[in-house]
């Protein structure tokens, strides 16, 4: 069997709020995942998805535990370590975070101005190009503002893309957006994973649409995170937290499986 | 009632420890935006950019304030001057006021409310937005990128802003001694060559050197480490980190005046 590419191990992250009181959101928290598989943290809010990404990505520390990535231990890595590593991931953020005084263009442009040794052609060149795959065409010279949700998020992808990342972090990619513009970017995202390989860890609240995505669903409770390794486990699972979770989302699972038969 | 006898204390001790630290990351934060200097690629673009906003956009602001400055200085000085029956010293008192004194603090003071807070209000609103985030995740030192071309632009436009303060300022003194209250402007400028001497104009570019300083390094560092602050949370932790900015880089200008003053005289 593979090796993980990212392992979280008994993770604990406790938050501390302005009147004093301490929150534990991750409790020890157990997570492997598998280079080129897709992985989707699902679970209520406020269940430390999007904190479990900052700590992959090092932004936050942990109170305690590991969180390897390719068996390092990126909780005790320097500044150049980090940055080597973080070299490696590609981040969509839930706001997408483009850069709101650049254009498009510069926003997708920037990481290989700054880290690449690329001609000012062959950058034009390439950027173009990925606009043209992610269908923003034409909308190169507007400002992140002046572009729709759905538009916003396929600018950050491809933006997270320019520097062919091994792993993509991808927190809440449909928030904000209708159900026929969320399908639309599961499946350009599903196709240049494809195209591309990469290992993709998607935070989502919406599991059951991505169902067909994931290779493993990572149910986050109270601190813990539950793996199942299909939608069948999940919806045989007698964990009650489940169970509820299931009934909420039943319908959902039966419609976009009678849409692939 | 034990508790409630030692809720003071505590609060003393978290304070304590709260401005420590914060002072602590601000002064790592100085560390790290001039290493970036160092660090390349070098944004010449942007630096150029930030001197446009921070130097040539806050002139307007600075020839207003300079020449209603130095009028009010003529009037003030002819005033006072003219009970001794020694206006012909009113060019040097007006110069020397300006060049010491005047021309630094209050271009500091302008310039941390046109660009300061400006510059604090937008690292603070891509910290909320996590751009600063999507920065460090595209290997990119969100220091070198934002911060360190503010600091070298505030340092190189505020001294210049100060000189052009304080040409401005001389000529507002004169048109109103001279040409409205009818000092001899022979004397005005004579007074004024004899009077000010190299160690005036240097004490004056000293300040502006460390007023820039102390606008650029509490203003960006308000900004960019909006999180860490005690300024909360989303829109509203933005104007609070702004006013703070503004609040205490004028303060802290205000001390630094003295004790560079009291210090070089």
């Amino acid at each position: 069997m593979n090796k993980p590419i990212i392992q979280l191990v008994d993770v604990h992250k406790a938050f501390e709020a302005a009147n004093g009181t301490v929150q534990e959101v991750l409790k020890g928290v157990n997570l492997d995942i598998l280079p080129g598989m897709t992985t989707v943290i699902g679970g209520a809010s406020g269940q430390g998805k999007s904190v479990a990404i900052k700590l992959i990505l090092g932004l936050m520390k942990p109170d305690s535990g590991q969180i390897l990535v390719k068996g390092r231990d990126v909780t005790v890595m320097d500044s150049e370590e980090l940055r080597e590593v973080r070299s490696t991931f590609g981040v969509v953020f839930q706001g997408v975070a483009p850069f709101d005084s650049m254009t498009i263009f510069e926003n997708v442009a920037l990481p290989l101005q700054e880290n690449t040794k690329l001609s000012k052609n062959e950058i034009r060149q390439r950027v173009m190009d990925s606009l043209e795959q992610f269908g923003l065409k034409g909308h190169e010279d507007k400002y992140p503002a002046q572009l729709s949700g759905g538009m916003l998020k396929r600018v950050g992808l491809a933006r997270a893309l320019q520097l062919e990342p091994e792993v993509m972090l991808f927190d809440e990619p449909t928030t904000g957006l209708d159900p026929a513009r969320s399908l639309e970017i599961y499946r350009l995202f599903h196709k240049i994973q494809r195209e591309m390989g990469y290992t993709a860890v998607i935070v989502s609240h919406d599991i059951p649409k991505i169902f067909n995505l994931a290779d493993q669903v990572v149910v986050m409770h109270e601190g813990k995170a539950k793996v199942f390794s299909s939608s069948e486990e999940i919806q045989w699972s007698k964990d009650p937290i489940i169970q509820d979770f299931v009934q909420l989302t039943m319908g959902h699972i039966y419609q976009s499986r009678l849409e692939n038969e | 009632m034990q508790f409630v006898l030692f809720r003071p204390i505590e609060s003393l001790g978290r304070n304590t420890l709260y401005y420590l630290s914060d002072l602590g990351s601000m002064g790592l934060f100085l560390l790290q935006s001039l290493r970036g200097i160092f660090r390349t690629p070098f944004r010449f673009k942007a630096l150029l950019k930030e001197i446009k906003i921070i130097g040539a956009q806050s002139f307007v602001v600075i020839f207003f304030t300079a020449a209603f400055t130095g009028m009010v200085l003529g009037v003030q000085g002819y005033y006072t001057l003219s009970k001794f029956g020694s206006e012909g010293l009113l060019g040097s008192a007006v110069a020397l006021s300006l060049i010491r004194e005047l021309g630094p603090v209050l271009t500091a003071l302008m310039v941390t409310g046109r660009a300061g807070s400006a510059m604090c209000a937008e690292l603070g609103i891509m910290r909320i937005t996590q751009q600063v985030d999507a920065l460090v995740c595209m290997s990119i030192d969100p220091y070198r990128f934002l911060v360190t071309p503010k600091f070298l632009a505030t340092i190189i436009a505020v001294p210049l802003l100060t000189l052009m303060f304080d040409v401005v300022g001389i000529f507002g003194g004169y048109v109103s001694g001279v040409m409205l209250l009818g000092v001899n402007p022979g004397a005005f400028f004579s007074g004024m060559e004899n009077s000010v001497v190299n160690k005036d104009i240097n004490l004056g570019i000293i300040k502006s050197f460390v007023f820039a300083f102390i606008i650029v390094w509490i203003c960006t560092g308000r900004g960019f480490l909006l999180l860490k602050g005690r300024a909360g949370f989303g829109a509203g932790s933005v104007s609070r980190a702004t006013t703070q900015s503004v609040v205490l880089s004028s303060i802290t200008v205000l001390l630094w005046d003295y004790i560079i003053t009291a210090m070089l005289l």
